[in-house]
């Protein structure tokens, strides 16, 4: 009536062969990014100096540097870091803490996850429209410009653009539009990250200050923050290591190749790494592949302090909580 | 099992265990938590495999036939020697397809033959009644006594020699044990069965036999009538009689 | 608020009641102000949404010089050719990118999602502790870098070292090559996704297929991964999702300019993201016909990641097994 399967031990041989199979896949991974790390190694080590940390971008690769997109990519990751970290801990601390458990909040909720999976590029059309054009105003004029000079406690319209504190309206394409472009692109990373610190945080803590006779805000900012910070630092520098590798977004508002300076106040032109190793990558000579690889480097290496310090931020902040 | 010992890692659970189980008989392991009931049942049908740093000396048989070495084929062995755990612990499948699981994996069978065992497996397990009209729904919405029978009644289906219980109605209501207890007393006939049990009456209600362990030795081993009626060991006393445990 | 009663054992005499009526006002802004923060985020989706309605609105209604449509919907979904520059009147099929999108994406799937998987499983099933974390932090590594990067590695390595030497129909740009960087862009999504939802189906049910008699390998295909398999389609929908809107990698490795309908993985292709990057960068003028068509094709971008994502939470929410 009944065959038996293949024989018990012709089951266990064919169970090693998916053993395997998964530990030949988990290989296939390591080989692509060892791969992927000795091209960069070998194209780009050569072209690593002072020189090119130090200069300008040129039309030689022999006398090209990443002075000006290494400047950019600083200033823009600052304005994102200011922008994106105390409105995606606002946010989720008002969606964790204060919002009742209502369609709302599930709407809400929808809504961040769908902007996680929007591309960054589409993010890019967007801030051109609000940061860039401020929607239109004063198009096809000049733009509004003031400085504000401190020392004389005025603000001074037409401004002067060799102050740092000069604004104009619209944006236009310089640091500051970049900055916040990034943070839009990583806002919805940073308040999901915010949400997890929070929700680890155990109720009986905050019980115990509500008890007390803690009032709401009192609760959530001696009590839940601190004790959700050093997750919420973790998502903060993965935030910002992503921006610092946004290329996308910031081609679509301005798209400066070659910039021949370091921005001095927010509106100046401003050029970032992942741009410049997007067009050194893309030209067909060999001479701009070395140095693309060799700012990938630099890149790479900024990216793994970054890290580092997330690493280090979260031992260094958890200790306490913990013992 | 013969001078039967077992750690894990270097953690020493079982201590020089000599134990005989009868064939076609209930056997009843009692005994306070922790002290190694589980662990001897998990190595008879070498689940313990699985662990890291468990290990296990002496000799452990099954008719005569070695269980420890490494030559043995676990697969083979777990198909004599099934197990139903403490908590029912179906897969996220319909109820026919739980059923069907293990004799699918042993055996080629056409449609019919492998709806005939499902229905002969779930009657043996007292539970055809209750679930023919939908062998397809999930399992998972079962009732938490209908689920145990249902892991019996997978167990059953491979048609194993021996079927090891480790507190399966712990986490049942009275009136899902009494009807497994019923079970259980009816399975004798056709198969040998451990069982491990926290509750003193159960073990005197289902088991032939019943072994005591405390602190990971054999205390006492004899019928289930004598060993509650006229311990010969202290310990055993105590423990029967509710001192501790 | 109830009135602090006049002294308590415990406290000086001298101490005096915190001002009661400013908490709450404090209270009262802190929430508005943290209330306003929370529209502010959740209205860039609406205000993406609305910009991409009127110029996507505002391309369909551009009129030339004789008064008639430039571009009819119709011939945005239906034409076949897309070819803003070079052809005389410009022809704007939508169908080329999406379907040098979609190609792109099925390679980089067919790549990924297997892998990814076999890894997760790995990972969550076989690999020893060590060998376990290690692996996991080289995965983290290769989600950290850079998308621009793997668009390098597909012009220097993918292309000259594993295409060219297969095959002499590759060119520097392909399909296949911009589809294998994308691939693994990806995989490190699914993996580490995939083992999150591997490593939560419970011990128990793992015990009992064991117990049964079945193989680990039985156990992981036919309990282990049906159970975690919302978890993992999930995963594969992110992953699709984010292959779907990459950017810099197809603007680098996939084609040069060229949008075609065709299915020829050594072809060179033009997706969505690439021809919004090529009209970024050159310099159609704002407001032209060719640059306003960039809306038109974030709209239909936009829209099927929307689609992706909303299909992930959906699966995840509706088929969710949830082990205690
Ligand atoms: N997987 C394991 N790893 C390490 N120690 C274990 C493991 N499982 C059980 N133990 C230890 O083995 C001892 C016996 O456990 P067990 O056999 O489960 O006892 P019982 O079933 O009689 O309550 C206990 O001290 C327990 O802590
Ligand atoms: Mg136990």
């Amino acid at each position: 009536m009944t065959r038996p399967e293949a024989s018990p031990t012709a089951r266990t041989r064919s169970s090693h062969l998916v053993l395997v199979a998964c530990a030949l896949a988990a290989f296939i991974a390591v080989a692509a990014l060892a791969s992927l790390l000795l091209t960069i190694a070998v194209e780009g080590t050569g072209s690593l100096s002072w020189k090119f940390l130090t200069s300008f971008a040129s039309r030689k690769a022999a006398n090209a540097g990443i002075l000006a997109p290494l400047a950019g990519s600083v200033w823009v990751c600052v304005i994102c870091a200011l922008v994106a970290i105390p409105m995606g801990i606002g946010t989720a601390l008002y969606l964790e803490e204060y919002a009742k458990k209502s369609r709302l909040q599930g709407i809400i909720q929808l809504n961040i996850s769908n902007l996680a999976g929007v591309p960054s590029i589409v993010y890019g059309l967007l801030a051109l429209a609000a940061f860039v054009r401020f929607f239109g105003f004063r198009s096809g004029e000049k733009p509004l410009s003031f400085s504000i000079e401190w020392s004389e406690l005025r603000v001074l319209a037409p401004g002067n653009p060799d102050s740092f504190w000069f604004v104009q309206a619209p944006f236009g394409s310089g640091v500051l539009a970049g900055g916040l472009t990034l943070a839009l692109v990583v806002l919805p990373i940073m308040i999901t990250a915010s949400q997890e610190a929070l929700r680890a945080v155990p109720k009986s803590l905050r019980q115990a200050a509500e008890a007390l006779g803690s009032t709401h805000w009192q609760v959530a900012w001696r009590v839940t923050l601190p004790a959700a910070l050093p997750t919420m630092m973790t998502g903060a520098i993965l935030s910002i290591s992503r921006a610092l590798g946004e290329a996308a977004p910031l081609l679509v508002i301005g798209g400066f190749l070659m910039v021949l300076q370091t921005p001095t106040n927010l509106m100046s032109d401003f050029t970032v790494l992942p741009l410049q190793i997007y067009n050194w990558s893309g030209r067909p000579q060999e001479e701009f592949h070395r140095i693309a690889a060799a700012a990938i480097i630099v890149q790479l290496a900024v990216l793994l302090a970054f890290n580092a310090l997330a690493i280090f931020v979260r031992q260094a902040f958890q200790k306490p909580l913990q013992s | 099992m013969r001078r039967f010992s077992a750690w894990y890692g270097g953690h020493q659970v079982l201590q020089s265990i000599d134990l005989d189980i009868p064939e076609h008989q209930v056997c009843a392991f009692i005994g306070p938590s922790g002290c190694g009931k589980s662990t001897l049942l998990r190595w008879v049908n070498r689940m313990n495999d699985s662990i890291a740093g468990a290990r296990a000396e002496g000799s452990l048989a099954l008719h005569g036939s070695d269980l420890l070495g490494r030559g043995v084929d676990v697969v083979a062995l777990r198909r004599r020697v099934g197990m139903v755990f403490q908590k029912p612990n179906p897969f996220p499948k319909s109820i026919k397809d739980n059923v069907a699981f293990g004799a699918r994996l042993h055996y080629r069978l056409t449609r019919a033959d492998l709806d005939e065992l499902v229905e002969k497996a779930l009657r043996a397990a007292a539970l055809w009644d209750e679930v023919k009209d939908r062998l397809g729904s999930p399992a998972l919405g079962l009732s938490g006594g209908q689920q145990q029978r249902l892991c019996i009644a997978r167990a059953l289906a491979v048609d194993p020699e021996v079927l090891l219980m480790d507190e399966p109605c712990s986490a049942l209501d009275p009136r899902s044990t009494a009807s497994i207890e019923a079970l259980i007393r009816q399975l004798r006939s056709n198969y040998t069965i451990v069982i491990v049990t926290h509750n003193m009456q159960q073990a005197s209600r289902v088991s032939d036999t019943t072994a005591f362990f405390f602190e990971g030795k054999l205390i006492e081993n004899g019928t289930t009538d004598l060993l509650f009626t006229s311990p010969t060991q202290k310990q055993t006393e105590d423990y029967v009689s509710g001192r501790f445990g | 608020m109830t009135s602090l009663p006049a002294s308590t054992p415990f406290l000086s005499p001298r101490a005096r009641p915190a001002r009661v009526r400013l908490r709450a006002a404090v209270e009262w802004i802190i929430e508005s102000i943290l209330f306003l923060l929370t529209v502010l985020s959740v209205a860039t989706t609406v205000a993406i949404f609305l910009i991409l309605v009127r110029e996507t609105w505002g391309f369909f209604t551009m009129r030339g010089a004789d008064g008639q449509v430039l571009v009819p919907i119709a011939d945005f979904l239906g034409d076949s050719i897309w070819s803003p520059l070079l052809s005389n009147p410009p022809r704007f099929g939508v169908a080329s990118l999406v379907s040098g999108t979609l190609l792109v994406t099925a390679i980089a799937a067919a790549f990924a999602l297997p892998l990814g998987l076999l890894t997760a499983v790995y990972l969550s099933e076989y690999a020893p502790q060590r060998v376990r974390s290690v692996l996991k932090s080289l995965l983290e590594i290769l989600a950290g870098i850079p998308t621009v990067v793997y668009g390098f590695f597909a012009l220097t390595f993918i292309t000259p070292n594993l295409l060219q030497p297969l095959s002499s129909s590759f060119g520097t740009h392909s399909a296949m090559s911009a589809g294998i960087a994308v691939g693994i862009m990806i995989l490190p999504i699914v993996s580490s996704l995939a083992e999150d939802a591997l490593r939560a189906v419970p011990q128990s049910l793992r015990d009992g297929s064991l117990a049964l008699g079945s193989t680990k390998a039985e156990t992981i295909l036919r309990v282990v991964i049906p159970a975690a398999l919302s978890g993992i389609v999930a995963s594969f929908l992110l992953a699709i999702t984010r292959a779907i809107g990459e950017t810099m990698i197809v603007a680098l490795a996939a084609g040069g300019g060229v949008a075609q309908l065709t299915a020829n993985p050594a072809a060179q292709v033009q997706t969505m993201t690439a021809y919004m990057v090529q009209v970024f960068l050159g310099d159609a003028p704002a407001g032209g016909v060719e640059y306003q068509s960039s809306y038109a094709v974030a709209f239909t971008l936009f829209a099927f990641t929307f689609v992706m994502t909303w299909i992930g939470a959906l699966i995840l929410r509706r088929y969710r097994e949830v082990y205690e």
